[in-house]
């Protein structure tokens, strides 16, 4: 069976059919409320701790930010999760897991870039031949938080955007996100190709 | 004594209830996208190696069971200890009910000095 084969539960098949009686816009509006509100609700996220960022995560969801009172739970298994917290610098080593544990992520799911290194490769994007520039490369991303590493302040702003974008989502038009299921990162993640060159002290004396 | 019973059947039938509501929800609400890579094993990302029958150390069992009865044996002392002091007021003299104490931690001690004798707490 593959990626975009979907069967959707039956609520997904709600909208062909209600569509064309009277008021059937009104009533998908409804059921669309319920479940985004119901969705939004409880954000469990898998933690991706990769870097400093998580410390930063870590302390979100600790007593003294407390995401919980938010119904953000942090998830061990991505079995359970609806939402992705990428933290950190992702490795080109570390790319393939990414990539497979968003996939074992039952739908609908999301995606947090938090920081520099998650957005685009942070302090890493020049003249790094190991990082991945950007976790956008390999997995959809919905929400970028940035920040080098950003504050909890800021990861719940992320969570804020992120809860605004499921309630304008609708059942009418589900987003169906095809993957790739390998990260394609090029043979041995080629320098030429991914990592722009270092500005040079002439080219910035020029500048100047 | 037979209403007394029905509630338990009235247990059993909420409960029943309770995961039939469950995954009835689940499949009304739920969107399902199962495919090979999202069903495989669950294992931090890694991919899976070998089969989950592995064989352990026969010892980690002797080791487990010597716990066990020492474990239990803690468990039943507990209600021993809280009621030992109030013996008298049940007409039972104090020093009898150490003597039961004492005679079922000496059975499992007979027990743990056998197994000491079988040489089963030295790890070779």
């Amino acid at each position: 069976m593959a990626q975009g084969d979907t069967r959707m539960g039956i609520v997904q098949h709600l909208p062909k059919f209600i569509k064309q009686w009277p008021g059937g816009g009104l009533a998908i509006a409804s059921i669309d409320m319920v479940m985004n509100y119901s969705r939004k609700s409880s954000l469990w996220p898998m933690t991706f701790g990769l870097a400093c960022c998580a410390i930063e995560m870590m302390a979100a969801n600790a007593s003294r930010y407390d995401f919980d009172r938010f119904g953000i739970i942090p998830r061990p298994s991505p079995r359970q999760s609806d939402v992705m917290i990428v933290a950190g610098t992702v490795c080109t080593k570390m790319a393939p897991f990414v990539v497979k544990l968003y996939h074992q992520m039952p739908e609908p799911r999301y995606v947090l870039a938090m920081g520099s290194c998650a957005i685009s490769g942070g302090i890493f994007y020049h003249g790094s031949y190991s990082v991945v520039k950007g976790v956008d490369k390999i997995i959809p991303v919905d929400i970028y938080i940035p920040g080098c590493p950003p504050r909890p302040e800021a990861l719940f702003e992320g969570f804020m955007k992120l809860q605004e974008k499921i309630m304008n989502e609708s059942i009418a038009n589900p987003e169906l996100k095809l993957v790739p299921e390998n990260p394609d990162l090029g043979p041995h993640y080629a320098i030429e190709e991914y990592v722009e060159p270092l500005p040079s002290e002439n080219n910035a004396g020029d500048a100047k | 004594m037979l209403t007394q019973y029905s509630f338990i059947a009235v247990f059993g039938i909420v409960a029943f209830s309770f995961v039939i509501i469950g995954l009835a929800l689940v499949a009304i609400f739920a969107p399902s996208n199962p495919y090979p890579l999202k069903r495989s094993t669950y294992e931090c990302g890694a991919e899976a190696v070998g089969s989950s029958w592995i064989q352990y150390n026969v010892r980690y069992y002797m080791f487990t069971l010597l716990f066990i009865v020492f474990d239990v044996e803690t468990v039943f002392f507990f209600p021993w200890a809280r009621i030992y002091k109030s013996l008298a007021s049940f007409g039972i003299p104090v020093f009898y009910g150490f003597i039961e104490g004492f005679v079922f931690m000496l059975i499992l001690i007979l027990g743990l000095i056998y197994a000491w004798r079988k040489g089963i707490l030295e790890w070779v």
